[in-house]
């Protein structure tokens, strides 16, 4: 414990690797893919030292590390199934970009699916 | 360092269409203008209350029920509604009105969600259980008869139920709530299987009434699609239950559900649209509605000598399930018109939650 946060420390303090904080919601039956988790407070490294994340390198983040069943629920091809909302500091990501929408440290981002249910 | 306008996410905070105030939060589905948050709950709440005015729907004074499942639908109307009744002061009584099948993991949560919406929109609740009425759970229904026909129950049993819950609590009209996608998968479905004459049974598609023994059932399309539902819902944090029915929709309907979810993201008012295709289906000709008269059984609005219901129950009690459902031989009614087998045919291939009238 002691020891990973020393390392976090180094590579803040080195600036080679930007971590970004930022703040995942997940509903309307989405977090069932997740540990049935909706908040997720995560940091996430930009791609190949790049200097900023956007919305294709998270999905594929949240793919990898947070999505535990059922991928096909969340994902379709490279971006999110059709009947998923995405929303960014609550803006729908359509007038942001969708999957070329930068991110920022502390950006709430939100994803519902809005298949389930009646 | 980044430099002022790279983040396109902040560059564009593109001001609202409508007010001219405020950042754009998202685009109108009809009109793709960029609206804010404060001027979508506006449209959206408008658009609901000119449906209810252009269409009649209550009148002052009425006891109305709101169906509800704890889903998005139905928590969406009934806060809307509830909303609007203050708002333009409606002069409605309105309640919510519960059917528990018996579901085990599915309808026992959802009902904790009816019961705290009771108590955030300040609405009296009444609850009515398969198993008090019937005598049969959901979950005993299908251990006896498996998944093929379940939906079958869920329609003729449900809407009984409603009827029954409504003539508790003495009320005019029970609403239940219906998303735009649903009704356009709906029609689409009629057009595949060459069922336009559906289309044109109800008054309106947007507004399916049921005229029932105590009450009228009306199935009301909110014209929201479940993309601005469910951003609605969240914006507003509204709190509904988000899980499929266990003994859900069957494959032909969620082939329907992906091909208007594809095109959607293509063209987001294809769903209106499709909605309003089907609208324009409807022959204007009168249908001859078959002749009412009473269930020998239990008394209740049947064109036969038992009503739907009594049928099905007749089947489960004797031990033969298939009993009402589809072309079975052997039916209590006896020789069958073929309004009725036609009926049968179509409750049977329908998902639950669909809007049946
Ligand atoms: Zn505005
Ligand atoms: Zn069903
Ligand atoms: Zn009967």
């Amino acid at each position: 414990m002691a020891r990973s946060l020393q390392c976090f420390q180094w590579f803040w303090v080195s600036g080679k690797t930007l971590n970004m904080q930022l703040t995942l919601e997940f509903g309307g039956g989405l977090e069932l893919l997740c540990d049935s988790k909706k908040i997720h407070s995560v940091n996430v490294e930009p791609q190949n030292g790049a200097d900023k994340l956007i919305m294709k390198d998270l999905l594929s983040w949240v793919r990898t590390n947070l999505i535990k069943e059922r991928p096909e629920m969340f994902m379709k091809g490279d971006t999110v199934r059709p009947g998923v909302l995405v929303l960014v500091n609550d803006c729908d990501w359509e007038l942001s970009g969708q999957l070329n929408t930068s991110l920022e440290e502390k950006d709430v981002v939100v994803f519902i699916s809005t298949l389930h249910g009646g | 360092m980044q430099e002022v306008g790279t983040n396109p996410k902040r560059s564009s905070g593109r001001m609202c269409c409508i007010c001219n105030q405020r950042r754009a939060a998202l685009k109108r589905t009809k009109t793709l203008e960029q609206i804010c948050k404060e001027c979508f709950y506006d449209v959206f709440e408008e658009e609901i209350h000119q449906a209810i005015v252009s269409n009649q729907l209550f009148k002052p004074g009425q006891r109305i029920a709101i169906c509800a499942s704890g889903g998005k639908d139905s928590t969406v109307l009934a806060y809307v509604l509830s909303t609007l009744n203050k708002r333009y002061n409606y002069r409605l009584d309105l309640f919510l009105l519960s059917v528990d099948e018996g579901i085990t993991g599915y309808r026992d949560d959802s009902l904790e969600t009816v019961k705290r919406n009771e108590i955030q929109y300040g609405l009296p609740l009444k609850i009515l259980s398969y198993k008090d009425l019937y005598g049969w759970t959901m979950d005993e229904i299908v251990k006896m008869i498996g998944l093929k026909n379940n939906c079958t129950f869920c329609g003729v049993f449900g809407r009984q139920a409603l009827d029954r819950g409504a003539a508790l609590l003495e009320v005019d009209k029970v609403v239940t709530g219906h998303n735009a996608d649903d009704i356009a998968e709906t029609v689409l479905l009629n057009i595949l299987r060459g069922d336009i004459a559906r289309l044109s049974r109800c008054t309106s598609i947007t507004t399916g009434q049921f005229i029932a023994l105590f009450s009228t059932i009306i199935g009301f399309c909110l014209l929201q699609t479940l993309d601005r539902l469910a951003t609605y819902a969240y914006f507003k944090k509204l709190d509904y239950f988000s899980t499929e029915c266990i003994y859900s929709p069957n494959a032909y309907r969620g082939f329907a559900r992906e091909f208007i979810k594809d095109l959607e993201r293509l063209r987001p008012r294809a769903i209106l649209d499709i909605i309003k295709s089907g609208e324009n289906f409807r022959i204007s000709t009168t249908m001859k509605m078959p002749e009412q008269g009473t269930c020998e059984r239990c008394g209740y609005i049947s064109s036969q000598k038992w009503c739907k219901a009594c049928v099905l129950l007749e089947g489960l009690n004797r031990g033969l399930p298939t009993l009402g459902i589809g072309r079975n031989r052997g039916s209590v009614n006896g020789r069958k018109n073929s309004e009725e087998t036609k009926g049968g045919k179509s409750i049977e291939s329908k998902g639950c939650g669909t809007l049946d009238f």
